[in-house]
């Protein structure tokens, strides 16, 4: 009784070990590989779900089905103009061909490690063959607005470039995918995520940038001076107009006004004989008036008009 | 006094019978809490079986086969993440929000081969979970990595001027359509909800000599407002006084025209009156004009029509008045 209770516990764990050891689960993010005593087995499980193998003797291997990233190291390198950049790219590789994958790299890491070494080198030489601007413009049709305003100017505008990034990414992905493509990895695309200076450049190129401004500062100020003395200028005719004009105004009216006066006077004193001799009679007058004074002697002769009278009584 | 010892072979079964009651408890326990699970508010849950998507579950509670059947995994989809790049929040809600070298990150190369320290925020949201969590691995450092090419393509075609002050609009705008177009092609299961630049800078070491030409542009304004200034205090000035001088003399104008008539008005009523007794009138002008002027003289002198020889009389006349 005791040991056929001994004998159905340990048939119980037998079966649960071999059941246990008989399922085993794929994730929708991966793909399993079976191997049995480290060779591979039938086709990569691709399907998601509950799966069942031959126990003990085959072992699961889970490969990522997902796209995965690739992130390179900074690495130093010249342009075809030798100026010294680091450059970190980027890129999405698959594993497409889990069979093959599994067999020639084993793991991500050494998969990882492949990739560094030949989209590195691919970046090198694309880098290598092209002037620095051809790495770092990437619509090479696209122009500066022809005002930008700012601080813009008459300074260096945009360089231009015959590829452009995107042409050299093409053909960094097009000389690396060829070659992963025997180790199951499609590499779906490279990018180029940093571009920067080495500090050596760096140090030029703020002396070229500082020169650049003190440039631009410069055109600033005479324009400013410029300016300004175009409308001190201004003022300076616009008041010699505005006086001239006045003066000649006031001439004329001044002139029209004397001629209006004298018209009207000669008009009236002019009109007959006898109002031309009436004036000249009435104007001698008005000279003696303001003539004669309390300095004036006068001798004046018994012949005058005045005194006849006295002449005539004496004889 | 010890008892004598009772020595059984074998275990003592009806010490594990505590086992048949605790075992089963333990497990329906263990049943129970793994059992229901909740999602949160702004998630979704995912639910695989043995690994395989089955459903997606609305906030609430749930329940799930326990016991490594169903896996359940949560996706803030309701939730804006946000990407920094260049700087760091020191509070953050996503592990990929900050990033982990924001100097190299922010340092970029302008189309005009200048540099320009360049920081901005992407906001995204997981829009569709199942490719979020199945199709690419990693998705958030994946669109980190997208928009530091995508933001450095665009500065790249742009001057440092346009980077760092008038084109800032149209990085934001450009960069953030080449970002969703990207992500769409890489099947992220993201939406970019905004990209922002925040602080744009040049370079610390030619940051001073920006400040030179930001000063010279004010000094070109302050320049021209001087001078417009000047001709402002001027020009005005002027022309009232021109108009000062012509109001001046048409009053001049007025003033001539009008003595001229008044004179002339005068004269001609006595014109009128002289030509009806000349003689007369000219005597009596005359005689009136004398009587007005002769008494204001110093001497007057009344001479003889024959006297001939006037000097002597004069001299004497003078001397005998001047005693």
């Amino acid at each position: 009784m005791k040991f056929a209770r001994y004998l159905i516990a340990l048939v119980v764990v037998f079966l649960l070990l071999v059941m246990g050891g008989a399922f085993y689960t794929v994730r929708e993010t991966e793909i399993v590989i079976l191997t049995q005593f480290g060779a591979p087995v039938g086709d990569p499980v691709t399907e998601a779900g509950l799966h069942w193998k031959t126990p003990f003797v085959q072992d699961v291997h889970r490969i990522e089905k997902r796209v995965l990233e690739f992130d390179g190291p900074t690495v130093r390198m010249p342009t075809k103009d030798k100026t010294y950049i680091e450059v970190d790219t980027f890129g999405r590789w698959q594993i497409t061909d889990a069979a093959k994958f599994f067999v020639a790299l084993r793991d991500e890491r050494s998969a990882q490690s492949r990739l560094e070494d030949i989209v590195g080198s691919e970046t090198r030489a694309a880098v290598a063959s092209h002037d620095l601007i051809e790495v770092v413009r990437s619509d090479k049709d696209r122009t500066a607005p022809a005002d930008a305003g700012g601080q813009a100017g008459a300074t260096s505008g945009l360089r231009r470039a015959t590829r452009g990034r995107k042409a050299i990414e093409k053909d960094i992905l097009e000389a690396s995918a060829p070659k992963l493509v025997p180790l199951g990895i499609a590499l779906l695309d490279v990018r180029i995520k940093r571009v920067n200076y080495n500090a050596d450049v760096l140090t030029t190129i703020y002396q070229r940038m500082t020169s650049e401004r003190e440039q631009i500062a410069q055109r600033f100020r005479s324009e400013g001076e410029g300016e300004a003395a175009r409308i001190l200028g201004r003022k300076e005719r616009k008041l010699r107009e505005v006086e001239s004009v006045a003066y000649k105004q006031v001439q004329e009216i001044r002139g029209a006004a004397d001629a209006e006066a004298s018209r009207i006077y000669a008009e009236a004193y002019d009109q007959s004989p006898e109002a031309r001799d009436f004036y000249g009679f009435l104007k001698t007058l008005e000279t003696y008036r303001t003539v004669l004074g309390a300095r004036t002697n006068m001798i004046l002769s018994t012949d005058s008009d005045l005194f006849e009278l006295l002449g005539r009584s004496t004889k | 006094m010890p008892g004598p010892i009772l020595v059984r072979g074998g275990p003592d079964w009806s010490r594990f019978r505590i086992l048949r009651v605790v075992i089963p408890v333990l497990l329906l326990l263990i049943g129970i809490f793994t059992t229901y699970y909740t999602v949160p508010s702004d998630s979704v849950g995912v639910v695989l079986r043995f690994g395989r998507y089955s459903a997606t579950k609305d906030p609430g509670l749930h329940f799930k086969v326990p016991f490594g059947v169903d896996e359940v995994w949560t996706l803030p989809v309701k939730r804006q993440l946000k990407l920094e790049f260049g700087f760091g929040s020191r509070e953050y809600n996503n592990e990929d929000q900050v990033p982990e070298e924001p100097e190299v990150e922010k340092s970029m190369v302008t189309g005009d081969l200048s540099a320009a320290l360049v920081e901005w925020v992407v906001q995204y949201r997981v829009s569709d979970p199942r490719l979020y969590l199945f199709h690419v691995r990693f998705p958030g450092q994946t669109l980190r990595d997208l928009s530091e090419a995508v933001m450095r393509e665009v500065v790249g075609d742009r001057t440092v001027d346009e980077v760092i002050t008038v084109g800032r609009q149209d990085i934001e705008t450009v960069a953030a359509a080449r970002l969703s177009e990207l992500t769409q092609a890489y099947q992220l299961g993201v939406t970019i909800d905004q990209l922002q630049l925040k602080n744009v800078n040049p370079p610390g070491p030619v940051q001073n000599s920006f400040n030179a030409v930001n000063k010279a542009q004010q000094d070109r304004e302050s320049m021209i407002n001087v001078a417009n200034g000047d001709y402002n205090k001027v020009v005005p000035r002027a022309e009232g006084q021109a108009e000062q001088k012509l109001s001046e003399a048409e009053g001049y104008r007025q003033k001539r025209v009008n003595e001229a008539l008044g004179d002339v008005a005068a004269f001609r009523a006595m014109l009128a009156e002289y030509v009806k007794a000349p003689a007369v009138t000219r005597k009596r002008l005359y005689l009136e004009t004398m009587r007005d002027v002769l008494p204001a003289l110093a001497d007057t002198w009344i001479v003889d029509a024959s006297v001939t020889q006037l000097l002597p009389m004069v001299k004497s006349a003078a001397a005998g008045g001047g005693k």
